[in-house]
């Protein structure tokens, strides 16, 4: 009967918890004020900061991150949509599984930036490569997940929804899904991180526009505290896309105990 | 001349495969006959195949030898006819207590209001008013069972298959759920096949006890087990208690049977 939830520990106050950022931002100003590493290889902590704020007024930030997130978000979607139903049709149907699974546990482990190559040889060097390369390397941790969910349906919750008449895809819809969904989201977070990853080293190799490629620009230029300024950006973008996606999942897994 | 049993299981024999090792006989020609209303219990030592005769009954196993028929028809897999209620609840984890025991009412054709009257109707009958919003996950294990019972019953089956439904719960709340379960029961009157491998807890709730042998399970014998259970010192009642006896020796001989069969 225990309705009230157990109190939680009592968590840190914000500033508390991200002192340590603060120590390191610090640190990083002193170090190269006082010239203990050279200010090109780590230009100062405010120059960083006013470089930042210059690329934000100029307009490059906003056009190249809006450019990065459309190219992120459209291959994550697609990832998510197609690698979610692979996972439950491969844990439903055995012979989906025998033709996708050796496929799957092929391809996983496979480093993925070895196809931006590939892509850009395939569409070019615009969004497509990056969407479709997102998308690739992004699908089986979901797929991975789904599978892995599904297959952990409970027999008994099956049986029972057959006996209150739920047969074939309002099965799927109704017990099998919700049950792969803690293990699928798991997958998504995952996938969620590898998409960064995609997107920056892609725009980094080939790219006209987007803030890996803008990081590569102002790296080859010189400009070295305005590169530290969006790979700061693409850092604090990646940080808060975990943090909104676990606050997302925590609310659509809210009956768990 | 119509037949007066609702389910008549005919000479079933079922075998399963396990994952390593050779298939097993889990039930031999087994026969049996519940009549309409009536609440049976099937008894027996752990592995004697009483759930999975329950499963065939249900449905939701393949009948290999043998038929069973329900109604005057074959089995031909679950349906709402045959409610089930299992040992481990089996709530959605996802869905309130109240999507809960609508769930089975939303693949019936009724009005809405209709649905969420008779819903709120059976999560009163179970005592679980008040708890409508909450989740499985936030309730006790005597509390998820009422909430399964109120499931099945509120889609109204002619029968309940259950699958020893209390065999998870505490000794207090166990006595509680079964006097709860006898008033419904007496309240509704559905078919009722209860397994356990509580004598007393079939002796007590049961009109019939069949008792089953050790693996290959078959039904033994069935006795009588007709009461005043509406007397709560019933327990104590020397008819009670002789009969708990009798029956007790006579599953006695098939557990100690079941141990020697068990691999070392």
């Amino acid at each position: 009967m225990t309705v009230v939830p157990a109190p939680k520990a009592a968590a840190p106050h914000v500033l508390v918890r991200y002192a340590p950022l603060l120590i390191l931002a610090l640190a990083w100003e002193a170090a190269s004020r006082l010239h203990l590493v050279s200010s090109l290889a780590l230009p100062p902590f405010t120059d960083v900061v006013q470089a930042w704020v210059e690329l934000l007024w100029s307009g490059e930030l906003v056009s190249n991150g809006l450019s990065s997130l459309y190219r992120a978000g459209a291959g994550l979607a697609l990832a998510i949509a197609v690698g979610s139903a692979l996972g439950i049709f491969m844990a439903i149907s055995r012979p989906v599984n025998a033709m996708l699974g050796p496929l799957v546990e092929l391809f996983y482990p496979m480093p993925k930036s070895a196809l931006i190559p590939v892509t850009v040889l395939w569409l070019g060097f615009g969004d497509g490569s990056k969407i479709l390369l997102i998308f690739l390397g992004c699908m089986l941790p979901v797929t991975i997940g789904a599978y892995n969910g599904a297959r952990g349906s409970d027999q008994h919750l099956i049986w029972s929804a057959r006996s209150m008449g739920a047969r074939g895809l309002r099965m799927i819809w109704d017990v099998v899904v919700p049950s792969a969904l803690p293990e699928l989201l798991n997958g998504v977070r995952t996938a969620l991180a590898l998409s960064f990853i995609l997107l920056v080293s892609s725009e980094l190799i080939v790219a006209r526009q987007g803030l890996g490629n803008l990081i590569g620009y102002l790296g080859a230029n010189g400009s070295y505290d305005a590169m530290f300024a969006v790979v700061l950006t693409v850092a604090f973008i990646g940080f808060l896309a975990d943090r909104v996606y676990q606050a997302v999942v925590e609310r659509v897994l809210r009956w768990r105990e | 001349m119509s037949d007066p049993a609702q389910i008549i299981v005919e000479d079933v024999s079922h075998h399963y495969r396990p994952a390593v090792g050779r298939e097993v006989l889990a039930l031999e020609n087994v026969s049996l006959r519940v009549r309409e209303r009536e609440f049976l219990a099937l008894l027996g030592p752990s592995g004697c195949g009483k759930s999975t005769l329950l499963y065939l009954i249900g449905g939701f196993l393949p009948i290999g030898t043998g038929k069973i028929l329900v109604d005057g028809k074959a089995v031909a897999g679950p349906g709402p006819d045959r409610g089930i209620v299992f040992q481990n609840f089996a709530l959605f984890p996802w869905k309130t207590v109240r999507k809960n025991v609508l769930y089975g009412l939303e693949r019936q054709a009724l009005p809405r209001h209709e649905r969420e009257t008779r819903a709120q109707a059976f999560i009163d009958l179970v005592g679980l008013t008040g708890f409508e919003e909450s989740y499985p996950s936030q309730l006790s294990g005597g509390m998820k069972q009422r909430v399964a019972i109120a499931r099945t019953l509120a889609f109204d089956p002619r029968m309940l298959l259950m699958d020893e439904p209390f065999g998870a719960l505490d000794a207090q709340t166990r006595s509680l759920m079964q006097s709860e379960l006898l008033a419904i029961w007496e309240k509704t009157r559905k078919t009722v096949i209860f397994v356990t491998h509580d004598v007393h807890e079939a002796v007590y709730l049961a009109e019939r006890v069949a008792v089953m042998t050790a693996r290959p399970g078959r039904i033994k014998t069935i006795v009588d087990t007709r009461f005043d259970k509406a007397d709560p010192e019933v327990h104590r009642a020397k008819a009670f208690v002789d009969k708990v006896d009798e029956v007790w020796s006579l599953v006695r001989d098939e557990a100690v049977k079941a141990l020697e069969k068990r691999p070392p």
